[in-house]
């Protein structure tokens, strides 16, 4: 199921949450919503599952409008809110009953399908537990589970792994991304390295607007500045003169700056000219002189990077 | 209605599994069976084969008992978050407040039908009147769902559940006594129409046996309205203001 999104805004009260963003999901996208705390990424899902009225602006599903023909986008929405609440006093089988049946699973497939997801979710060994008793991961896991009984087109998951563990983290991951394969995926998060793992696709939001959209690796293209290479070279019986070093350097054809950033082990920062590497000419260059390499690192320009310059 | 019968099998079941079903059940059989065998103004002190005794207490026992057991039905889910989850699913607003109101319904009906023996022992002892008897009942379901009604939306405008309580319960003096006893200090249509407002009129007629369609009418309307507002407290979060 696609997702149309077109300038979409939310006011509440005097604040304005979501400021006019446009964008477009294909069927069987994961996308990740990336942005600092407050930025309007919750709203947003709250918009799409029709929790929330937008103050202007449409969503589609396919050709259903989320306003006008909600309760059958209802029923192809799976949704996982922010801090993922339950009814804790329900057994988990009970939960998920109830939550298969208001979503409309025929009665003949209710039984299976939650056999099913307490398989897919590891919930088998803690499935007669009350919700209350569970641990914050196993808690997660059902919050995951409802969401997904009635075999939803489009998963909407607010944050679906804070509070976890790195294991379980590492879990829900492969099964948001397996489960990708089949349904439109849409997840919040500000942790980057996550989103970078699961989705196809990111958008950055920030103050209520869309600051960037693509894939990580499209990102970190935009981002990049000319390259930077990291050095540290050893002459051959111990020391190099570094003022000398960082003057030849400097004369290389392809390199703009040389930063000394550690004089006794002979350490350069190399930024080069726009659009050229100077790897090999600094390589070549250290033959040249008899110099050893004894370190050479490319300085890759970091999601982080780019989310901070984006939202600061 | 399919999901509304979804959503009050659940909350019955919950009120069933968190036992307040059964303190309910316990105070409320306690409580007005004392006064109704027991207390020397009783059944057998009026010498008469009647249940009004019980009818009387029970007038009294619901303004507590019945913002007892509405005053989480929203208010907790506001709390917790749980509404946003059932909001999103395939259900409506008016859905979700008609079958809280239910599940609370059938729970006053069961705990009433627990003094049924009352009715059976009395009728032993001597010839009643049969059409007061159900009549009274019938009085005490209406009555209850009026209070139900009031409390799911005391319910629904916090997401404390004391403050839900104190809310259902200061209507619900006006209902029962306020309005009655400020009748008293207006003469002509002021007092007329806050006489008529109070239940207690309503009920005692009900009690005698007597169904009048304008107590329906009277009753029917306090239920709508409350279950109206309700839903309009949730919907409240769309408006485009």
């Amino acid at each position: 199921m696609a997702i149309v999104v077109e300038n979409l805004s939310k006011n509440y009260d005097l604040q304005r949450a979501v400021d006019n963003i446009s964008f477009e999901i294909k069927t069987g996208e994961v996308v990740g919503f990336l942005g600092p705390n407050g930025a309007g990424k919750s709203t947003t899902m709250k918009m799409i599952t029709g929790y929330l009225a937008p103050t202007t602006g449409l969503i589609r599903l396919d050709d259903l409008s989320v306003e006008e023909d909600s309760e059958k986008v209802k029923r192809r929405i799976g949704y996982l809110p922010e801090n993922n609440p339950l009814y804790t006093d329900m057994a988990i089988v009970d939960y998920l009953r109830f939550c298969a049946q208001i979503q409309g699973v025929k009665k003949t497939e209710t039984t299976s399908k939650i056999a099913s997801m307490i398989d897919r979710c590891g919930l088998d060994k803690e499935k007669h537990k009350k919700i209350n008793e569970l641990s914050k991961g196993y808690r997660q896991r059902v919050g995951l589970a409802q969401a997904m009984i009635h075999d939803p087109d489009v998963l909407i998951l607010d944050e679906p792994t804070t509070g976890l563990d790195p294991n379980q983290i590492v879990e829900i991951r492969n099964l948001i991304k397996e489960l990708g394969k089949e349904k439109t995926v849409i997840l919040s998060s500000h942790i980057l390295s996550e989103v970078e793992a699961t989705c196809d696709r990111i958008l950055i939001i920030n103050k209520g607007r869309i600051v960037a959209d693509g894939t990580a690796e499209n990102l970190r293209e935009q981002a990049k500045g000319n390259e930077i290479v990291s050095i540290q070279i050893a002459g051959k019986d111990g020391g190099v003169d570094s003022e000398m070093a960082k003057k030849l350097l400097t004369d290389l054809a392809s390199v703009q700056t040389v930063k000394i950033i550690d004089k006794k082990e002979n350490g350069f920062q190399i930024q080069s000219k726009p659009d050229a590497s100077s790897k090999r000419a600094i390589f070549d260059l250290c033959v040249e002189n008899n110099w050893y390499i004894t370190e050479m690192t490319g300085d890759e320009t970091k999601l982080e990077d780019v989310f901070r310059k984006l939202t600061n | 209605m399919n999901s509304i019968w979804i959503i009050t099998k659940r909350e019955l079941a919950s009120f069933f599994d968190s036992l307040i079903a059964y303190i309910l059940i316990v105070l409320f059989l306690g409580v007005s069976g004392f006064f109704t065998w027991l207390s020397g103004g009783d059944v057998f002190f009026s010498n008469q084969a009647n249940l009004q005794p019980f009818f009387g207490i029970a007038y009294w026992l619901l303004i507590i008992f019945v913002p007892a057991i509405t005053m989480r039905t929203i208010a907790e889910e506001n709390r917790s978050g749980t509404l946003e989850l059932l909001s999103t699913k395939a259900v409506s607003d008016w859905e979700i407040v008609v079958g809280k109101f239910l599940s609370c319904l059938l729970l006053m009906m069961i705990t009433l039908a627990f003094t049924i023996p009352y009715y059976i022992t009395i009728s032993a002892l001597g010839d009643v009147d049969h059409g007061g008897i159900i009549g009274g009942y019938f009085g005490l379901i209406l009555m209850s769902a009026a209070y139900i009604s009031m409390g799911v939306f005391a319910s629904s405008v916090t997401n404390n559940q004391i403050v839900a309580f104190l809310i259902a319960f200061f209507l619900g003096l006006f209902f029962q006594i306020l309005f009655d006893i400020i009748s008293s200090s207006f003469r002509g249509a002021v007092g007329n129409t806050l006489h008529f407002l109070s239940f207690r009129s309503h009920y005692e007629s009900l009690t005698r046996g007597v169904v009048d369609l304008r107590d329906l009418l009277y009753f029917g309307s306090i239920i709508v309205a409350g279950l109206l507002f309700s839903t309009t407290m949730l919907t409240k979060r769309n408006w485009k203001a």
